[in-house]
């Protein structure tokens, strides 16, 4: 759908010549799929930047748009049979060249060296019938002119690197002869086999015990001192979050309700979401209550997102705010501080008092 | 069931007077490895390797352990998903070691699966509406009301909505994947589940929402889980006990309570140290994390003795030579260890420490220390015969 994004990114505020000095900017990033159901906002407006070297987590609900918004920036979107179903608009701009706009062939060559991707579901992403280490030296070969030894060489350090025993009996599996966290594994050393300057990381650990997600974390860490490589991680873990991430951008809905600095989004957290996100949190270093308490009600649709505050059904504040503002309007990202941001109806005064008197005292 | 249920009610402390559901004894699965053009067996995967351990009626059991250290083969073999290579299995009074797909076909009401791969195990053909009814028409059974009415409301019960029911598994998210998932485990409401990292991909939101139902449904129906998961935190909070995996082999197997709080094996105390939490002040504050030494060894060719002495910072000669039988050293805690934790030595003669493990403990001391109970674990545990 070149033509809408086109006109997307026309309609937005900035024109696309005024290119950003981040590294990384999205800007009003909306990507929709339409159905036999209605028109899936997937995501919906969606704006951040990254500075090379930084850590920027992206937490929220399940079914929010982060791994739809990591495919836009991938290019991803628009490939095969997924294309003909997506109307992108919006700007991505990486390291001066605006992607969403940009031909489809330019953007698979940035794809691996300049950008890489860990995809959230393993088996999504490898081919099921080639061996594990033949597509990774695939994935070298593209962007390194060497032969298939050399490459083979480097595919067995990788796995070495990210902890799979015995590479060099293991290289020649196929997918479904490894465990799943060994398949995750083997997608993280194909995408950091090129030392990407942009990573973006969905779910990288989720099938990882602690001791090897501590490992791949060293790994991720490493890569940006070295090569000083911006990484988007996006996880529910909120532990990983606290021990890497610079800065949390909390998605709900299909758009950012807060984003600022790690330390304020877990000691001042603005919005709503967010105190519930916390609050459902099992924790290893409290004492655990009998029942965890999740956000009441159900995820929101993205057919039929609900009006004004797309989290009102949900919010147990919503009444707060005067007048129907809540149901009607919505909220735009306003500035907390510094770099901290929430898109909220409450007062920064109710906001304070309902963190501090009610929520702080039961995490 | 219906009749036991009554009394099973509240988990934990009944624990040992209900009947157990299922027994698996010495379990063993290998996976061949062939080379060359005749494809003769070089060597195999021993991804597990003798274990034994049993699940009560309405308990849940969590299973913890390194990537790659057999849980999920375990799970795929207890529900008869895989044929075990040795040993054998018991369910509900019966033995289902050696049942064939068509024996299995009734008990499949009863046993149930949640993948740990979730794109893996959907059908990308088909809609998540007829996904999730499929386990209805292949049991011929008719809910309440219709099945999709009854399906509609699984969904909802996992929080997704009516507007998902015609699409297909490539239009939904990770996390609303795993639970299209579980929704089809749960939907015709077995005796026992077998879940494999059943919210692993879910926001912490939904987890509790999950974690909830599976409560719930325990409480009700008095279902029995075995839960695999590496997040400790869930494990916990889920499980009545716990059984830690290394290397194809329960290590340790205990009551919650025991395990977090005074585990016995070495494994499982530095498992339980390097839990990440969630609080950014306490970044780079890793004092009490143990970080294991050494290589991972491959269940291509374990180690001998005790599989843990490449990394184990207490491990003496005997390690080495002599596998540590998994006995119970405290009333509910069963654990595999010449040297454990907080309880007298198995092996007091044997004080000579290994020189990997001298290493292990050298970078044990140097980056991190064993938390709890004893900081020194080498010298005051090598020679209590002194005392
Ligand atoms: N091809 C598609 N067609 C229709 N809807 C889609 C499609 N792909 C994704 N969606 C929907 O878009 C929303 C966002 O999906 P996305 O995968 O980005 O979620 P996510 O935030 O990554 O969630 P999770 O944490 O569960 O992985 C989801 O509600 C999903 O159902
Ligand atoms: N079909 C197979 N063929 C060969 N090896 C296999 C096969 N299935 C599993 N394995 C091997 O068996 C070992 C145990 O795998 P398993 O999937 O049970 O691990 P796991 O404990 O579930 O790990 P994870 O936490 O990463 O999911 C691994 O070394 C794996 O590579
Ligand atoms: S705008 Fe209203 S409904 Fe939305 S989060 Fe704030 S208080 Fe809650
Ligand atoms: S002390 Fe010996 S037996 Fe115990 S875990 Fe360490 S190596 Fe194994
Ligand atoms: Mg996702
Ligand atoms: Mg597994």
């Amino acid at each position: 759908m070149t033509e809408l994004s086109k006109t997307g990114a026309a309609v937005g505020e900035p024109s696309p010549s005024d290119a950003p000095s981040a590294f990384l900017e999205v800007r009003d990033l909306k990507v929709h799929f339409p159905t036999d159901d209605g028109l899936v906002k997937s995501v919906d407006g969606l704006s951040f930047q990254l500075e090379k070297g930084k850590t920027l987590s992206i937490v929220g609900e399940s079914g929010s748009g982060k791994s739809v918004t990591s495919l836009a920036i991938m290019g991803l979107h628009r490939l095969g049979a997924r294309g003909k179903n997506v109307q992108m608009s919006g700007e991505i701009w990486l390291d001066g060249k605006e992607l969403v706009g940009a031909d489809p062939d330019e953007v698979r060559k940035l794809r691996g060296r300049e950008m890489a991707m860990i995809f959230q579901d393993p088996l999504s992403a490898m081919h099921p019938y080639y061996r594990i280490g033949n597509q990774i030296v695939e994935a070298y070969r593209v962007h390194h002119d060497v032969s298939k030894k050399v490459a083979r060489t480097r595919a067995i350090e990788m796995l070495d690197r990210v902890g799979i025993p015995e590479p060099g009996k293991r290289v020649d599996s196929y997918p479904h002869e490894f465990s799943g966290g060994m398949r995750q594994r083997a997608m993280i050393a194909m995408a950091l086999v090129n030392n990407p300057e942009l990573l973006i990381a969905d779910e990288p650990t989720t099938a990882l015990d602690v001791t090897v997600q501590a490992q791949i974390l060293d790994l991720i860490r490493d890569l940006q001192k070295e090569f000083g490589s911006a990484v988007v991680l996006i996880t529910h873990d909120l532990g990983v979050v606290a021990e890497i991430a610079d800065d949390v951008l909390v998605m709900y809905g299909g758009r950012c309700v807060e984003r600022g600095p790690v330390d304020e989004i877990f000691e001042q957290p603005q919005h709503p979401y967010t105190w519930g996100l916390l609050g459902s949190m099992p924790r290893i270093d409290r004492e655990t209550s009998d029942r965890l308490i999740p956000v009441k009600g159900q995820p929101p649709s993205l057919i039929n997102v609900p009006s004004g505050c797309a989290f009102h059904p949900r919010c147990p504040y919503a009444d707060i705010p005067k007048g129907d503002v809540t149901r009607t309007v919505r909220p735009e990202l306003q500035q907390v501080d510094g770099g901290h941001f929430s898109a909220c109806h409450l007062s920064q005064e109710d906001r304070t008092r309902i963190w501090t008197e009610e929520i702080a005292p039961k995490l | 069931m219906t009749d036991t249920k009554k009394q099973e009610q509240g988990p934990a402390d009944g624990a040992d007077e209900r009947e157990v559901l299922l027994k698996v004894e010495g379990l063993v699965k290998h996976f061949p490895i062939k080379k060359g053009i005749l494809q003769r067996q070089v060597g195999a995967v021993k991804a597990v390797d003798g274990i034994d351990f049993e699940v009560r009626r309405g308990e849940t059991l969590g299973v913890v352990g390194e990537s790659g250290c057999g849980k999920s083969t375990m799970g795929r073999v207890v529900t008869r998903l895989q044929d075990p290579t040795g040993g054998s299995i018991h369910f509900d009074g019966q033995d289902i070691t050696r049942l064939n797909a068509a024996g299995m076909r009734p008990l499949r009401r009863d046993i149930q699966m949640i993948f740990q791969d979730p794109y893996g195990s959907l059908n990308p053909r088909h809609t998540i509406g007829s996904i999730v009814s499929a386990p209805f028409r292949l049991q011929g059974v008719e809910p309440e009301g219709g099945v999709k009415k009854e399906v509609q409301r699984l969904l909802e019960l996992v929080g997704l909505s009516p507007e998902h029911f015609n699409r297909y598994p490539h239009e939904f998210s990770g996390g609303q994947r795993q639970r299209i998932g579980i929704a089809r485990a749960l939907a015709l409401k077995p005796k026992l589940v077998v879940a494999d990292e059943p919210v692993s991909a879910l926001d912490v939101s939904i987890q509790a929402q999950v974690v909830n139902l599976m409560d719930d449904l325990q409480q009700e129906l008095g279902l029995t889980y075995v839960i695999i998961a590496h997040d400790l935190s869930v494990v916990r909070h889920v499980s009545d006990r716990i059984a830690v995996m290394y290397l194809g082999k329960i290590v340790e197997l205990a009551d919650k309570t025991s395990l977090y709080e005074s585990p016995m094996h070495p494994y499982t105390k530095a498992l339980m140290s390097a839990v990440p939490v969630p609080d950014p002040k306490r970044r780079g504050a890793k004092s009490d994390r143990i970080l294991l030494k050494g290589d991972v060894p491959s269940p291509i060719s374990p180690p001998s003795g005790c599989r843990f002495h490449t990394r184990c910072w207490k491990a003496t000669e005997i390690c080495k030579t002599t596998e540590p039988l998994l006995l119970e050293l405290r009333p509910g805690q069963q654990v595999a260890c010449h040297h454990p934790e907080s309880a007298e030595d198995q092996a007091p003669q044997d004080t000579v420490l290994l020189s990997a493990a001298k290493e292990a403990a050298a970078g044990a001391r140097g980056t991190a220390r064993p938390a709890t109970t004893d900081p020194q674990p080498k010298d005051d545990q090598e020679a209590p015969t002194d005392k």
